[in-house]
């Protein structure tokens, strides 16, 4: 049985230049939404504090002033049955955008997600599609604790018929954001709160960056090689891939040369850009702030193991030991990906 | 004045007609199921494998709720989902294919009998108690913004009154005024445990109005009692008085699923006297709406259809295994 290539409605996206116009993650994600809004009135936003307040990480900011709250909407603290209507409502023919918090919060609506977004496609045998967007923040590194700081895209990711995308920059939260939102299928949109470019935050220089003023579309499932190397490969997602490129740019003094591959989607998985990188460099680190065990690094590195073993120097990962993620500021920081942490998995790796 | 039909001769033998062609269906997958099934009961042997949630007795709910839709109209239902299904207008033959898992069914045998979709008539259903209404609140949505007079219906069983999904539903239309109505199908049996045990109230209609929302609870079974509360529940709802809830209590004429011994069950005894298709069928005859003859007409034109879906469902080809990975995504596919 071999995997069916299914055919894109669409000419595959051509991904413009950047131009030179700046924007954080967030303002990029909300000129994608406000962009296809304008253009399509199927479209509206619907979750918690995502009207005047504009998204807890300001992923709706100013939306309301322009959509109203008929269209930009407020719900009660009731996931299910607000993720359940944003599946009906695009059974109908409607494209919502439904934002989840916090991924952290699944657990309070996982069925919805999993049983009825992800499989109605598939159980209907083609005959129903779900064009819906379910995006919600992701990430540590600021001391929420253990239930407000997790990535979980690999919990996702692991269950069938839902696309799962991960920017890390503004240009591909605008591009990805697009192509969610105009996709036919279920996309878990999930971005970093690190990576957001939040004034509230630790300051992250990849978060704001520039980006085009027209509408276009980051393909899901098309990795990115960030920055091209010959002795590793690091492949990451969102806000690893900020720190993997400080990193690999301090080594370079060094004469340490590291290509890193953002990954941008999970499903679809690009294999093919993992295991070409890994033919030039022969060795593999994954750099992951999900958990370690039974996820996202295992599925990389499989993908390797399994087509190409003979590739593979060495392997390594820079994940989340598994374990709830702490509260105090020493204890997160001893089980993130921190860049000292992917530092030293680059030397032992070339040792 | 009401705001919907008033019941005539002409639309009470309609209903017996929905409750029939509804009864001679699960008389007739009951029958298929349990033909390969033997020696022993191997649940997942046989041209229609897997469980199997029979609706028999629980026909006056599907007649009566979906004498008052179109098929513009949605409806989502349960893991007991046969009648509804029928009762909505679901074409007999590409459902039939699903339950026997055919690539002609309606879910080209990725479905099975707890998953029907069918676009066509907004239909669908799912298999988790209670997590058919929120999709239910969407099409409500879609259908309230588009600016239309179109509901939608969410049925479940009495179990699914005491789970999250139902009550953050019942808020959120409420709070919305969204045109949907939900009709609870309490058949006292939650697969073995009695509502008694499992419910703080004697009537799930009474938990309404813990969202400012009407409720109103139709006994014995009764086809005219949900015809007469449905009706005016979904006048409301086209008319845009927001959401109503309903209770039937109604009856499980057979176990949770083929294969349930049923030995949990107290009032097994009394289970035959108070099947509703009888019972109705008598009291149509002693009004003069129908006959015995007529009676049998309906059950043989009923019988026709079914056997002809049936005879389809046999007839479809098996799906390819070589294309067991179809239909994961709309676009593209998983690499």
């Amino acid at each position: 049985m071999s995997p069916t290539i299914g055919t894109t409605g669409h000419a595959l996206a051509v991904e413009p230049e950047t131009g030179k116009r700046k924007l954080s993650t967030a303002k990029a994600i909300q000129e994608a939404i406000a962009q296809q809004m304008r253009s399509d009135e199927s479209v509206f936003v619907m979750g918690e504090d995502v009207g005047p307040y504009g998204g807890i990480f300001s992923s709706t900011t100013g939306l309301i002033d322009e959509f109203g709250p008929t269209r930009i909407i407020d719900t009660p603290i009731s996931e299910t049955a607000f993720i359940g209507l944003g599946i009906g409502a695009a059974v109908e023919g409607m494209r919502p955008v439904v934002e989840l918090m916090f991924a952290d919060f699944f657990g309070v609506c996982m069925d919805q997600i999993y049983n009825h977004m992800a499989k109605i496609h598939y159980e209907s045998g083609g005959n129903v599609q779900v064009p819906m967007v379910l995006m919600m923040a992701t990430g540590g590194g600021y001391s929420d604790g253990a239930q407000h700081s997790q990535s979980l895209w690999g919990t996702f990711a692991h269950l069938p018929g839902m696309k799962v995308v991960v920017p890390s920059n503004p240009y591909d939260a605008k591009g990805l954001m697009t192509a969610a939102i105009r996709s036919n299928d279920p996309v878990v949109y999930m971005f970093h709160k690190g990576g957001m470019g939040l004034g509230w935050m630790k300051k992250n220089k990849h978060s704001i960056g520039a980006v085009p003023e027209e509408p276009y579309e980051v393909p899901i499932g098309r990795a990115r090689v960030v920055r091209e190397g010959t002795d590793v490969t690091i492949v990451t997602l969102a806000l690893s891939v900020s720190h993997s490129l400080d990193v690999a740019e301090k080594l370079e003094q060094e004469g340490i040369s590291v290509e890193v591959i953002d990954l941008r989607s999970l499903v679809p998985l690009d294999r093919e850009a993992i295991i070409a990188s890994v033919a030039k460099t022969g060795r593999l680190i994954v750099v992951d702030e999900d958990y370690q065990s039974f996820g996202l690094s295992g599925e990389v590195i499989a993908s390797v193991a399994e087509r190409k073993p003979e590739l593979l120097k060495h392997v390594s990962r820079v994940c989340v030991p598994d374990v709830p993620l702490p509260y105090a500021s020493q204890l997160e920081y001893a089980v993130l990906p921190t860049p000292a942490r992917i530092e030293a998995a680059i030397r032992e790796a070339i040792a | 004045m009401t705001l919907y039909p008033e019941l005539t001769d002409d639309s009470r033998r309609e209903l017996l007609k929905t409750m029939v062609l509804i009864r001679t269906y699960e008389e007739a997958i009951l029958r298929e199921y349990h033909a390969d099934k033997s020696p022993g009961f191997d649940i997942g042997a046989g041209l229609v494998p897997g469980e199997m949630h029979l609706s028999a007795g629980q026909e006056p709910v599907a007649a009566g709720v979906c004498a008052h839709l179109t098929t513009d109209d949605a409806l989502t239902a349960s893991h007991r989902p046969h009648h509804l299904a029928i009762a909505k207008g679901v074409r007999l033959r590409e459902m039939t294919a699903e339950i026997f898992g055919r690539e002609t069914g309606l879910g080209r045998g990725r479905g099975g009998h707890m998953h029907l979709f069918d676009p066509s008539t907004h239909f669908s259903c799912s298999g988790i108690v209670a997590e058919g209404l929120p999709p239910a609140l969407g099409s409500a949505f879609a259908f309230q913004r588009r600016g239309t007079d179109r509901v939608a219906v969410a049925v479940a069983g009495e179990g699914a009154a005491n789970a999250g999904p139902f009550h953050e539903s019942l808020n959120l239309a409420a709070l919305w005024k969204l045109p949907v109505v939900f009709v609870i199908e309490d058949n006292d049996w939650g697969i073995s445990v009695p509502r008694t045990q499992s419910t703080s109230v004697a009537s799930n209609a009474d938990r309404g109005a813990a969202y400012g929302i009407p409720g109103i609870r139709v006994e014995d079974n009764s086809v005219e009692g949900v015809y007469e509360a449905a009706g005016e529940a979904i006048a409301r709802a086209r008319a845009g008085g927001g959401p109503s809830l309903i209770e039937v209590h109604t009856l499980r004429l057979w176990g949770h699923f083929e294969g349930d011994a049923q030995g949990y069950r107290s009032d097994l005894e009394g289970v035959p006297g108070r099947d509703p298709l009888p019972t109705y069928k008598n009291a149509l005859i002693a009004r003069g709406v129908t006959s015995h003859d007529d009676y049998a007409a309906m059950q043989a034109s009923a019988a026709e259809r079914v056997e002809d879906a049936i005879d389809f469902a046999k007839g479809s080809p098996i799906p390819d295994p070589n294309d067991a990975l179809n239909y994961v995504f709309a676009e593209g596919a998983r690499s």
